[in-house]
């Protein structure tokens, strides 16, 4: 089975959070970043399970610039077999669609991986432009995978339970917590992802069809209210009258 | 225990200096001791025992003769990524610090430097991928800073020699499958030699009773007429400048490590002080606990430059034994003092298990004396400059 995984950045979530550009673009000063736990943890992981069970290639691809390169080389030492960086910076969901699409189709992958959404801008769209924009069936938000022979069985959460699906290949899955367990990179798969291929190819069609008016941080956290276990009435009082919520 | 939720601190973005490659060693180490190690290491410190099932995973994340060569199955990597596991492996207990230090830079180390051939290809693959775990007998009960000292010896029998004497403090010893001891000949010239677990008249008893280091195992290394074969005393270097380029690797090694232990209590503490409100204020607000926190990551910052120089030299092969001791002596220093300041940050639960600052007080009791003491690196600075011998 060909695979291709999804793999984007994404800033640590210890990073401090501020914007430049007159709050209209994320400032990465100082952020580290990591690879985006849901492509990671569990779209990569399960992609090389699949692999290890039946046969077959894992290619990572990235939209973005050279800086995405220490996060591709992680995942080329957790097991992905080479990886392919589209070398633009990423505007827009469908912008980055566009270019998954673009290169998965001309390289014909039975199933195209990627996590349920990126933890920065939370869209949790590429997945469903994805498989639109190639034309194949999409399984969003899967917790379980399994294959038999031509058609995959997936398992959903779904309010109070769990739907599942099949479909056929070529496919289009996003991956949420449930799917794999992560792997660490060990010192064996670090000293062969030096080695493996990283291919840089240059980006199709480079429109947008959004543009960022402006980012905000949520108002501070105001400072917490403390009420004495007996009385009730000033907890309901409270919740009623300021914070309402009930 | 509570969940670790340590995080590095680099106040002077040491990470720009560091290779991609570097910052995934150092953060696969990171992540595989907070999954693996931090869930048991306060258990098995009370226990007293080294949890042998890390061993694997030791292996796995590198800890084992990282800088050695991939034809004997090492790693490959550099200096700096050596020391970069070193401190995230002592970020959370310097005892398992310690048994990865013994197997890379005492066990692995003479035998790749002062091995022959065959001796290079029968231990260190299984060294390296934990299958074989082994220790270094340099002290010993009348000799510990004075190695020279030894009485351990050997004498000529054919294809053999036969080894009498006596180890003591030695890591790894009660399950170690070799030991890389250093004995004198019938000309009292000292040399190395691996004794293999089996051998007749070779026991290891396990040392009881330790107050510091108890995730890891401490033995004696007994030789009662030992009949060990010529073709295990490493033929490459002999006389006491062999087990101390040992010392070097490893106190290189422990630089690195007592980083890692500061910067768990800095980070603890920092943390705890944010947290702890007293007189309707964070702790943290208050004069004398920035002054603790702030001379913390000051001193860590300077040790961060200190070693990662120090790394930089030692790639390049110019490290001297005195630039490496007073890293040595100024990081475990610099470590304790920290760990006992973030301890009163703590208040009573400084001292308990639901913080790892006790831990690592006690640890570093040994850190600081082991791999020469505190007092024998001051003095080998001493002599260096100054070109006096003020040891005897
Ligand atoms: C947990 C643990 C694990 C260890 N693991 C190993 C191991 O794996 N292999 C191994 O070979 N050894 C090991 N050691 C031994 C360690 O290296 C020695 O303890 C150390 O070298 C000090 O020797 P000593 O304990 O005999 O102290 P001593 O040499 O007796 O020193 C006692 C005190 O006298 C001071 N002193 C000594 N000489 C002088 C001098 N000339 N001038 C001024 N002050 C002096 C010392 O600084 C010290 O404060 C280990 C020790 C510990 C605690």
């Amino acid at each position: 089975m060909k695979i291709l995984v999804c793999i984007s950045k994404a800033p640590d979530t210890t990073s401090r959070i501020a914007f430049t550009d007159n709050g209209t673009a994320f400032d990465e000063n100082g952020v580290q970043f990591i690879v985006n736990p849901y492509d990671e943890w569990y779209a990569l992981v399960r992609a090389l399970e699949l692999k290890e069970t039946q046969g077959g290639s894992v290619t990572t691809v990235t939209v973005g610039g050279v800086d995405c390169d220490p996060i591709i080389r992680k995942a080329l030492a957790i097991g992905s077999d080479d990886a392919v960086r589209i070398n633009t910076d990423p505007k827009d969901s469908l912008f980055v669609a566009k270019q998954i699409a673009a290169y998965a189709k001309d390289n014909a992958f039975d199933l195209v991986l990627l996590g349920k959404e990126t933890i920065d801008y939370n869209g949790a769209v590429v997945g469903g432009m994805v498989a639109e924009l190639l034309d194949v069936p999409f399984v969003s938000f899967a917790i379980k995978m399994e294959v038999n022979g031509s058609t995959a069985t997936l398992e959903r959460e779904v309010q109070g339970g769990v739907e599942v699906v099949e479909a056929n290949f070529p496919l289009v899955v996003s991956a949420a917590k449930g799917m794999a367990e992560q792997r660490i990179p060990n010192m064996r798969g670090i000293m062969a992802a030096r080695t493996k291929p990283l291919q840089i190819v240059e980006a199709q069609d480079v429109s947008t069809s959004t543009t960022i008016v402006r980012y905000e941080l949520p108002p501070a956290k105001a400072a917490v209210k403390l009420v004495s276990a007996d009385n009730v009435a000033e907890l309901v009082e409270l919740l009623h009258k300021e914070a309402k919520v009930i | 225990m509570r969940t670790d939720q340590y995080q590095g601190h680099d106040y002077y973005m040491m990470d720009d200096l560091l290779t991609d490659e570097h910052k995934l060693v150092r953060d696969a180490a990171r992540a595989w001791v907070k999954k693996e190690v931090s869930p048991v290491i306060e258990d098995a410190f009370e226990k007293g025992v080294f949890p042998r099932n890390l061993i694997k995973g030791l292996a796995d994340v590198g800890a084992f003769g990282p800088y050695i060569p991939v034809e004997y199955g090492g790693a490959g990597l550099d200096q700096i990524s050596y020391g970069l596991i070193m401190q995230e492996l002592e970020r959370c207990d310097s005892g398992l610090r310690s048994t990865a230090s013994v197997q890379s830079s005492l066990v692995m180390y003479p035998i790749w430097k002062y091995g022959s051939e065959e001796q290079k290809q029968k231990y260190l693959p299984k060294l390296a991928s934990g299958d074989m775990i082994g220790c270094f007998g340099l002290t010993e009960p009348d000799h510990g800073s004075n190695p020279a000292g030894m009485v351990s010896n050997f004498k000529d029998d054919g294809d053999h020699v036969i080894l009498n004497g006596a180890k003591m403090w030695i890591s790894n010893a009660p399950f170690a499958d070799i030991a890389v001891i250093w004995a004198k000949s019938e000309e009292g010239r000292i040399h190395g030699m691996v004794v293999e677990r089996g051998m007749e008249g070779f026991t290891t008893p396990t040392m009881h009773g330790k107050w510091s280091l108890r995730a890891s195992d401490t033995g004696e290394l007994v030789f009662d007429n030992v009949r060990v074969p010529k073709a295990n005393i490493l033929p490459g270097r002999s006389g006491l400048g062999a087990p101390l380029s040992c010392l070097d690797s490893a106190r290189f090694g422990i630089a690195w490590g007592a980083i890692g232990s500061a910067l768990d209590c800095y980070d603890s503490a920092l943390r705890y002080s944010k947290e702890r409100t007293q007189f309707d204020r964070p702790i943290a607000a208050f004069q004398l606990q920035q002054k603790k926190l702030a001379e913390m990551i000051t001193e860590i910052t300077k040790a961060q430059l200190l070693t990662f120089r120090l790394g930089q030299l030692r790639e390049a092969g110019t490290a001297t034994s005195a630039q490496i001791s007073m890293a040595k002596r100024n990081n475990v220093d610099m470590a304790l003092h920290i760990a006992r300041e973030a301890r009163q940050i703590h208040g009573a639960m400084g001292i308990t298990n639901e913080y790892p600052i006790m831990r690592h007080m006690m640890n570093l009791e040994s850190v600081i004396t082991y791999e020469g003491t505190h007092d024998i690196h001051l003095l080998i600075t001493g002599m260096d400059v100054t070109g006096e011998n003020a040891f005897k």
